[in-house]
């Protein structure tokens, strides 16, 4: 699960890692509050951040004309109308796709001056099955670039789950980040907080794009994380009732939440053919199999092992309600549930849901004669498919005519 | 022979009275695995079906009746302390079915069982079977939530991430007269027991086995890895298909492992590695068995 940039720094605050002084508002007047605060504490410049999951705010558009999600602003007026412009607008980034993300939180925070933007990141490390902090010189890009173009530039240190991470771990990325005097303290403290914070919150990334060295009250160099990014393990939200509170359904797709609620795992992609398979990897299987006869999937469905009726009639209803749907491909792999229960299910919900698509429907498995039976004198005009192959290249022919 | 279990492995149930476990229980059984005892604790001294003794630790169902090995049927929250438990009592394979546990939990596991002699597989999988010699491969060791009947004895060895990927598999193996030596489902988790290598190296070793078919998806680098030592080592002929070409980066494809994150664990990379290591590659799932048995 995503959470938003200002829940983020909370979580990051509680464990002793120093964000910006900043309030997140979703109304003028609370805007215009953690302005006044900012301002009135001697703050040169706040700046007016869209909360959304996506990447790209900065250089994003709202859909009313307003350009870039992430703004300066030096007084109190022109904050409020700035955070005007956003509030309750949709912002479109090159993360969104066409529809944008409504935003309906802003955090005003007080402007640092950068000196020098770094970069840190928790993860796991899947060769090694532990957790890995990466760290590198080049803040503010994208990571993924500085690692294809100057590999040498990222730091990693391997992190002991038995013993967690050490402080003179801390110590050594700090001096690889070229950190020196004062800084090396301040530093070690905030990199333990971002290890403890991806530990002890089950994260699965916590990401810092830019950590920067900024000017300090003091006129001193400080550091602060000035962007972050927390992602949670889905497994582990059971345990922390406070992270679960942060979810915010407005940032997901509304057919894959309604798809869960129903136990089915659905992801929506651009194509013209759904389907429904049983497991997760004959899932993806099936979505490659499509592409492969020339087709182009609509979507990744996973009913699980099961596939009753109820489940079966609600995923058919989540795939309907994408209009690029022009035919549907049914895969079912009957281990331990017979075939014919799971042909009697697809009978009813074909018949529940009106489906006048092309249907293309592939069982194999427990008991699978009688359930293609059951499909063949259904009446219904759907057809069936002897192998994964047969069944792929008749739904992408389906549609081809 | 075969790899991991055989016929005569005696097999305790974690979690068997629970419905899930009670289920997969009971199949094994009809499949003819000796399943010996169950775990529930609390419920030391009662049977499961008035068939199989239950205890209340792990340490004291091995030690009664022998079993070797495990399967876990725990709900997430208490698996990792389940899979400890079974390590701890020194049993010598231990098969987690559970779904959705923390990954920090199997990172702690992991770490905790690093000097260990107990094999994990999984967790998240569908588990190990060996075929039987009966009827619908009757008799043989089923642990987990396969369907015993569609295999069939015999000596392909079959390793997977993904659980209805592998029935595909081991149905087009046995629906063309071919049998399997062992079938593992490893997991589709980030942090897992065993990987594809280990067991490819069991599978390289067994003298019954003597072709494989290795199914992998995306994320992770585990397929790369398994290929690299297949390219120098292996003796066997090995098939392979990669599930996610089609998945776009960064979203998790229904198993917590299956995402291409940061440009790495992408299919293409992952069929590349395997053509590089002679690998026979499927150009689609429906041709997994045909493609290895062209190279035997």
């Amino acid at each position: 699960m995503n959470i938003h940039e200002y829940q983020a720094k909370q979580l990051l605050s509680q464990y002793g890692v120093t964000v910006p002084q900043g309030f997140p508002c979703t109304s003028a007047d609370e805007v215009r509050k953690a302005a006044e605060t900012l301002f009135s504490a001697g703050t040169q410049r706040v700046v007016i951040k869209s909360q959304t999951h996506a990447g790209g705010r900065g250089k994003g558009t709202f859909k009313n004309g307003f350009q870039g999600g992430v703004q300066l602003r030096a007084n109190v007026e022109e904050t409020v109308s700035t955070a005007q412009s956003m509030l309750g607008q949709t912002l479109v980034t090159k993360q969104t796709g066409e529809d944008g993300r409504l935003i309906s939180t802003v955090l005003i925070e007080k402007a640092s001056n950068i000196r020098r933007e770094l970069y840190v990141a928790v993860l796991l490390d899947r060769d090694t099955s532990r957790p890995l902090i990466m760290a590198s010189r080049a803040g503010g890009m994208d990571i993924e670039e500085v690692a294809a173009k100057t590999p040498e530039k990222i730091i990693k240190e391997t992190i002991d789950p038995a013993i967690g991470m050490m402080p003179y771990q801390a110590r050594k990325l700090a001096v690889a980040l070229e950190l020196t005097g004062p800084l090396i303290n301040q530093a070690t403290k905030l990199l333990l907080g971002l290890y403890k914070t991806w530990w002890e919150c089950d994260a699965s990334l916590v990401e810092v794009n830019p950590l920067c060295v900024v000017e300090g009250p003091d006129g001193a160099d400080a550091i602060v994380a000035v962007d972050a990014k927390v992602s949670i393990d889905d497994n582990a939200l059971y345990r922390h009732k406070n992270i679960q509170a942060m979810r915010d359904l407005a940032e997901e797709a509304p057919l894959e939440t309604e798809a869960s609620k129903y136990n089915l795992n659905y992801i929506k992609l651009d194509g013209s053919i759904a389907c429904l398979v049983n497991g997760a990897g004959l899932a993806m299987a099936t979505m490659d199999i499509i592409q492969h006869f020339g087709g182009s999937p609509a979507n990744f469905l996973d009913v699980g092992g099961g596939a009753t009726k109820e489940q079966v009639t609600a995923a058919f209803k989540i795939i309907l309600n994408d209009p690029n749907v022009k035919a549907i491909l049914v895969n079912i792999f009957g281990g331990i549930m017979r075939c014919d229960v799971i042909a009697d299910g697809i009978v009813a919900a074909v018949k529940e849901t009106h489906l006048n698509l092309p249907l293309v429907v592939r069982l194999e498995g427990n008991n699978v004669k009688v359930g293609q039976k059951i499909l063949q004198e259904s009446g219904l005009p759907l057809i069936t498919g002897d192998t994964m192959a047969d069944a792929a290249e008749k739904v992408v022919r389906s549609i081809q005519k | 022979m075969s790899i991991l279990v055989h016929s005569n492995t005696k097999v305790l149930v974690q979690g068997i009275t629970g419905s899930f476990g009670g289920v997969h229980a009971q199949h094994s059984l009809a499949y003819g695995t000796q399943i010996v005892a169950g775990v529930t604790p609390g419920k030391g001294g009662q049977s499961f079906n008035n068939q199989v003794p239950i205890f209340d630790t792990v340490g004291q169902a091995a030690r009664e009746t022998g079993a070797t090995a495990s399967a876990i049927f725990v709900p997430p929250a208490f698996a990792a302390d389940a899979i400890l438990e079974a390590i701890d009592a020194g049993l010598e394979l231990v098969v987690c079915i559970t779904e959705g546990i923390p990954v920090n939990d199997m990172v702690r596991v992991k770490r905790a069982t690093a000097d260990s002699k107990t094999r994990l597989i999984g967790p998240n999988c569908p588990g190990v079977v060996t075929p039987g010699e009966g009827e619908g491969s009757h008799g043989g060791c089923r642990i987990g939530i396969a369907p015993g009947y569609i295999h069939k004895k015999g000596n392909i060895g079959v390793v997977s991430r993904s659980g209805t990927l592998t029935y595909e598999a081991v149905w087009q193996l046995t629906s063309r007269g071919v049998g399997q030596s062992t079938c593992v489902g490893i997991g589709g988790d980030p942090v897992n027991g065993s990987s594809h290598l280990d067991i490819i190296k069991l599978f390289n070793e067994d003298p019954d086995t003597h072709g494989i078919i290795m199914i992998g998806e995306i994320g992770g680098a585990a397929e790369e890895e398994a290929a690299e030592w297949i390219k120098q080592h292996c003796k066997k002929p090995v098939a392979g298909f990669i599930a996610g070409a089609t998945a776009p980066p960064g979203r998790r494809m229904g198993h917590a492992g299956a995402i291409v994150s940061g440009g790495k664990g992408t299919a293409a990379a992952k069929i590349e590695a395997f053509r590089q290591a002679g690998i026979g590659v499927a150009d689609t799932p429906s041709s997994m068995a045909d493609t290895l048995l062209k190279m035997m």
